[in-house]
């Protein structure tokens, strides 16, 4: 069986104890990982400076070439994995195995991440909104229009705690090395494969592998990576951001409660828009925090909510192998049961209407795993309880509100998509802090645009802008 | 499954034989009117046999029912004091209390005993007579504060110790105040490290394994190492121990086994209804596999299949922990303890079972914050 040690600064570190990564529904073990303790985080994070200072041997140009080379190896080639090695189709099939999201959907997901790495120069460019990358490297430099500015890096190293459900957000990670900064990841418990690849990528393109560290393991190990690291990054639930909040030093990735906004303007050609409302309600299985979880609209909704529900509550759970799966398995036993037991009971307050109740059974049982079909709810107003929900299968409540409360009350909004022209409405959105990311137009929440940042710019995460005075004669050498 | 060595089966017999005379002194004492507790002895009211003619040997214990944990809970705790006793110095100690009302145990004399016999398993050369001791563990209402203090005084020391709230730490996880629990974290380490630079001539420790840990951290902070203390003996207990942990304990943190570093490190498993479980030795040879093995006959731990309590699973095989307490002062017959783990083959020191990889009870680990200190 494929084994999977723990790797300390490019080094594998077999432990005592491992743990199995298995197959979402027959439980048929598929490899077995050694798990780190926190100890031996906190200790290897004492030398993490020398990740940074590895790093900056090589210029952020030879990084971000390497880094390209490497998605190339990630998309494409048979790497090594622990004690054997990997194609690019045995991880599509591992990781679909172990996470129960359809094999199509992982491709697509290797696809972003290697798009993600081949096009850093791109990425960076608009993260650092064009800055010379040589100023994030010594730390200062010469702006374009003559000022001298300091960026100070705040930590020697990422550290990450993965999730094991959504292998597209590793592209947020993957600016670190460009950026002359070490990688210290926790991998999710049921997919390590990303991780584990993407280092081995990088390692065959040139990156010093001593930069990289890799901890499968426990919720200890998690708790040790984000003390230990001074800017680390976790995904979660609502109980995960509401417990980093006001940590500076972590960023936390939680629920997206993302939402579409049709405006009074447009919402009467509603039916225009319904494709861009499917997508973004559907795609990847409804899992990504910038699936749209609720529109919000002032009047049509029990139309919008039939003709959504038309699209999809007919769709059935495929096996992972067939092109056109698009659900994912939730694969904890019994979790599927127990999310639509959450759902069921929000459906059957006032003011709601399940619009998918004459579609079948929402939950499909399998062996050991259990999918739930897409559920669309309708409210009658913000106020009900389902209007604030978001689950990891494809779910919507269509929400009737008047647009002048829709901001107030749509609350927190990772992707907001506002159909509508008018201004005044367009001017209210942009002045929304509630709202991260906007979409003017009939957008869907989960097109994203590489060039943009996602849920706080990295940069500024990783670096503090700062007064940096100097001589004349200093600023006249950095022209 | 392994089979016992042949050589073992006269110890293993004799052991067997002087736990059955226990198990019947123990029952007389604790179920005879003018002996017996309050709490026993109203209980044996509701028994369909008569424990005083009815227990013949450690098996009979099976008659009884199953012990709950919650009789422990609230008082009036003189319910617990043997008759005989009444008249003796008193102490409670409790477990849990985070929230809600704790279990009380009473004691006499027990942690105290107990300990003594800890003693004699404990290396001079590590842990020399005379030598003062740190407690860096729990403090408030604990049986572990008293008995390591105990312990030390028995060996001939003197033991200093700290504060840690471990109520005030479980509050503090469920709240999700990381920040905090690491400061409180601190705040027991920094006590730590100011006492033993203090000259007071320690040589040996108690400590949990995560507060070893985060004392050899805010050591090395300091520029400092463990054998820079001093210290050379240290038994460890409390929360859960694993042979990774261990391992990382001995090669990283101490920098190699007791023959290079100078520090002997022994885990230990028990709770304020047991005495101390001792460990065989634990090497890198055996992958540093930890096997507990319970103080008979004062105490028994027993590894008994998930779905029936009275019932034995094979040597190496998984069970609960169920724990029986044996002492003149308490009688626990058949506890299930919040563990489980393997059932481990008597050898030439304890020739009884033990239990090894002793870790959260899979049925409720997942509801339980364990390990805090």
């Amino acid at each position: 069986m494929l084994e999977i040690p723990v790797v300390r600064w490019g080094k594998p570190y077999e432990s005592l104890e491992t743990t199995e990564v298995t197959h979402f529904n027959t439980n048929e073990p598929i490899a077995k990982v050694h798990s780190a303790n926190g100890g031996l985080v906190t200790r290897d994070m004492r030398t993490a400076q020398k990740a940074r200072d590895t790093l900056r041997q090589f210029s952020c140009k030879q990084l971000i070439d390497m880094v390209a080379k490497a998605a190339d190896y990630f998309e494409n080639e048979e790497l090594p994995m622990g004690n054997g090695t990997q194609t690019a189709d045995d991880f599509v099939h591992q990781q679909s195995a172990s996470t129960g999201l359809p094999q199509h959907m992982c491709r697509s997901n290797m696809k972003k991440n290697s798009f993600v790495m081949r096009n850093m120069t791109e990425i960076l460019d608009c993260l650092t909104r064009g800055l010379d990358l040589e100023i994030f490297s010594r730390g200062y430099g010469m702006e374009k229009r003559g000022v001298v500015v300091s960026f100070q890096a705040q930590t020697p190293v990422l550290g990450a705690v993965l999730p094991s459900n959504s292998p597209g957000v590793h592209t947020l990670w993957m600016p670190a090395i460009p950026l002359q900064m070490g990688l210290v990841l926790k991998p999710g418990s049921s997919e390590p494969w990303t991780a584990y690849r993407v280092a081995s990528a990088y390692e065959k393109a040139g990156i010093p592998k001593e930069v990289v560290s890799l901890y499968p393991g426990g919720h200890d190990v998690g708790g040790a990576l984000l003390t230990a690291c001074s800017r680390s990054m976790i995904f979660g639930s609502q109980k995960t951001v509401d417990q980093y909040a006001g940590n500076p030093g972590v960023q936390v990735h939680g629920p997206g409660f993302s939402k579409i906004f049709l405006g009074d303007d447009c919402v009467d050609d509603w039916e225009q828009y319904l494709d861009m409302m499917v997508e973004s309600v559907y795609i990847n299985g409804g899992r990504s925090c910038i699936n749209c979880s609720a529109i919000y609209a002032s009047r049509h909704t029990e139309e919008i909510g039939k003709a959504l529900a038309e699209k999809l509550g007919p769709i059935e759970a495929l096996p992972p192998e067939n092109p056109e799966a698009g659900l994912a398995a939730f694969t904890v036993p019994g979790m599927g049961q127990a999310v639509w037991d959450m759902v069921k009971g929000d459906l059957a307050k006032d003011g709601v209407t399940d619009c998918t109740a004459d579609y079948g059974d929402r939950v499909v049982e399998l062996e050991k795993a259990s999918y739930i079909r897409p559920v669309i709810a309708r409210a009658a107003s913000p106020e009900c309880e389902i209007a604030s929900k978001e689950f990891m299968f494809p779910f919507a409540t269509v929400v009737e509100c008047p647009q002048e409360k829709m901001i107030k009350a749509a609350g927190p909004t990772l992707v907001g998509s506002a159909i509508t022209n008018d201004m005044k409405f367009i001017d209210q959105l942009t002045d929304a802090t509630n709202i991260d990311r906007l979409n003017i137009g009939p957008i869907p929440t989960n097109r994203l645009n590489w060039l943009q940042p996602h849920e706080g710019n990295i940069i500024d995460f990783l670096f503090r802008s700062r007064a940096y005075q100097m001589p004349e004669e200093k600023v006249a050498e950095l022209v | 499954m392994s089979t016992i060595d042949a050589n073992l089966e006269p110890a293993i017999a004799a052991a067997k034989e002087r736990l059955d005379q226990h198990t019947v002194e123990i029952v007389h004492r604790h179920f005879h009117e003018s002996t017996g507790c309050p709490f026993w002895l109203e209980k044996k009211k509701e028994l369909n046999f008569d424990p005083l003619t009815e227990v013949k040997c450690y098996d009979d214990l099976k008659k009884f029912p199953a012990f709950e944990d919650d009789w422990l809970r609230g008082g009036p705790v003189e319910r617990w004091v043997m008759n005989d006793y009444k008249d003796k110095p008193t102490y409670v100690f409790e477990t849990g209390g985070t929230t809600g009302v704790p279990k009380s145990r009473v004691v006499v004399n027990d942690f105290r005993e107990d300990y003594e016999i800890f003693s004699d398993t404990l290396p001079d050369e590590y842990f020399p007579r005379g030598g003062n001791w740190l407690m860096l563990g729990p403090s408030g209402p604990r049986r572990l504060r008293l008995a390591v203090e105990h312990l030390a005084q028995h060996r001939g020391g003197i033991s200093f110790c700290i504060d840690l709230d471990p109520r005030w730490v479980v509050k503090m996880l469920k709240k999700g105040w990381m920040e905090q629990v690491n400061e409180y974290k601190k705040h027991c380490i920094d006590q730590a490290i100011t006492i033993l630079t203090a000259n007071h001539n320690i040589k040996c420790m108690f400590a949990t394994p995560k507060l070893i840990e985060s004392l050899c951290e805010g050591l090395e902070e300091r520029g400092m190492t463990m054998a820079d203390t001093g210290i050379t003996g240290i038994f460890s207990g409390g929360t859960e121990f694993t042979p990774q942990w261990t391992r990382f304990c001995v090669e990283e943190l101490f920098g190699g086994p007791a023959e290079e570093s100078g520090i002997f490190m022994t885990p230990t498993y028990g709770n304020t209804l047991m005495g101390l479980a001792c460990s065989k030795p634990v090497t890198a040879a055996e992958k540093y596999k930890i096997s507990y093995y319970a103080p008979q006959p004062r105490a028994v731990t027993e590894v008994v299949s998930f779905d029936d309590y009275n019932q034995y699973v094979g040597y190496g095989e998984t069970g609960r922990v169920k724990l029986t307490t044996l002492t003149p002062e308490f009688f626990v017959p058949g506890f299930m303890e919040r563990d489980e783990g393997e059932r481990e083959m008597p050898f030439e020191t304890y020739p009884w079972d033990g239990v090894s990889g002793v870790r959260p009870f899979h049925e409720i680990a997942s509801g339980t914050t364990v390990g805090v200190y």
